[in-house]
């Protein structure tokens, strides 16, 4: 149970356990539950009317442009982190800090730019 | 042998941990809104001052028809339950709660946890995909929406704190966070709470679930079971939130007096307070405000944080 496998067996173990009691619940619910299913029942829920077309409806996606900021920056704060634990090791110091505020100049001036376009609002 | 006997050991309490905890938040929630809004909440269940009252809806919930539309994608609506609550159990086997009290001490823990954290939100989007609904797929989309303003947020608040640590093992956190933090690292704490409540979809941020316009959201075609599980998944999400915050911004078991699991415990629930406290007090952003907040707001402070931590944690070292 040591080493980098025997971590992540333990993790895998409580993934399992968690697993283990959704299906336990779900079984039981399986066992204790009536089940009478009428067409009516079975109907997708719309205010009690009538359901109109179907439920996977084409809509425009406003915040499209939020989700290519969100991949952009998400892939960047992915470095921050090995970086994050050593920047301040013996013998960096100064150096990362300026390597810090160049990729924080990056960001920020990223968002400046999305904002100066207008692209921040939802219409 | 012995190893093995510890190990499943801190499983059983971690599992125990999860099943009871996010029950006493509930709890706690029902008789804390209503006292905030001048009711008594449940008083009948138990017998004393309805403390019984989950466990009832627990039983109801266990005995009631499962419904699953005919026009639902029926394996996905199945399962997205499982997908929303399981995540959090998983992240808890890295949450100290005391010194080497942990199940298991990860050294990418905190990278662990956030991208754990983001899989208990695919569990939503692919419950309002899969319900074929069109109120659950507009809930859908606003989860994603959602998610996509607060992860970045979140993300540079918790990296700010590895950089303040130096580890990214949460209890290797705990073990150098020092009283000065509490300021130092402020911005950081708020900004991700805040970003954690938008991510659990709690008022003012549920936007997602809006009752008053879109049903229940993505849980609109849920009944039974598999509706009480999102609503569990919810607060064991609450539990995580604070138990993170907790751990990265506050300290800890680290505190005066009383055994630190004690400590981990009364910041846990004082933060659980708080988020009960906020889904009274404030009203339900709109969706664009609340983009507007995470980019204009969030981002901003927490690259301020991520500035700030690493110009002081350079001059200490230097």
């Amino acid at each position: 149970m040591d080493g980098y496998f025997g971590s992540y067996a333990v993790v895998g173990a409580l993934l399992l356990i968690g697993v283990g009691i959704f299906a336990g619940a779900m079984t039981a619910n399986r066992l204790l539950r009536p089940h009478r299913p009428t067409p009516e029942k079975l109907l997708t829920y719309e205010c009690g009317v009538d359901p109109v077309g179907e439920g996977w409806a084409q809509s425009h996606v406003r915040y499209y442009v939020f989700a290519y900021l969100y991949v952009v920056f998400a892939v960047d704060a992915v470095f921050l982190f090995p970086w994050a634990t050593v920047f301040a090791a013996p013998g960096f110091g100064v150096a990362t800090l300026v390597e810090m505020f160049v990729f924080l100049g990056f960001i920020a001036l990223g968002i400046v730019y999305a904002w100066r376009k207008n692209v921040l609002g939802w219409t | 042998m012995n190893a093995l006997l510890d190990t499943a050991l801190r499983l059983v309490v971690i599992t125990g941990a999860f099943l009871l905890l996010p029950l006493i938040v509930g709890q706690t929630e029902h008789k804390v809104m209503a006292h905030m809004q001048g009711r008594l909440g449940p008083m009948y269940a138990g017998r004393f001052h309805g403390w019984a009252q989950l466990l009832a809806d627990g039983v109801k919930f266990a005995q009631k028809e499962d419904v699953i539309p005919a026009a639902a994608d029926r394996r996905i609506f199945g399962i997205a339950p499982a997908v929303a609550l399981v995540p959090y159990l998983v992240i808890l086997v890295v949450v100290p709660v005391g010194p080497g009290l942990v199940g298991r001490d990860l050294d990418v823990g905190l990278f662990f946890v956030l991208a754990v954290l983001g899989v208990g939100v695919l569990g939503s989007i692919m419950a309002g995909w899969a319900s074929a609904n069109k109120y659950s797929l507009l809930g859908g989309m606003r989860v994603a929406a959602q998610l996509m303003a607060y992860e970045l947020p979140l993300v540079l608040a918790a990296s700010s704190v590895a950089m303040a640590a130096g580890t990214l093992s949460l209890p290797g956190i705990v073990e150098e966070w020092r009283w000065w933090w509490l300021p130092w690292q402020a911005i950081g704490a708020v900004v991700f709470f805040v970003a954690g409540l938008a991510e659990l979809q709690r008022p003012p941020f549920d936007m997602p679930v809006a009752d008053s316009e879109i049903i229940f959201g993505p849980y609109t075609e849920y009944a039974g079971l598999r509706f009480a599980l999102f609503i569990l998944a919810e607060y064991a999400g609450i539990v995580v939130l604070c138990a993170l915050t907790t751990v990265l911004f506050l300290g800890g078991w680290h505190g005066p007096l009383l055994p630190g699991v004690l400590w981990t415990l009364i910041k846990i629930f004082l933060l659980a307070f708080v988020v009960i406290w906020v889904r009274v007090s404030y009203p339900r952003l709109r969706e664009d405000q609340l983009q507007k907040l995470a980019w204009v707001g969030l981002v901003p402070l927490a690259l301020l944080q991520l500035a700030l931590t690493g110009v002081v944690k350079v001059l200490l070292a230097a």
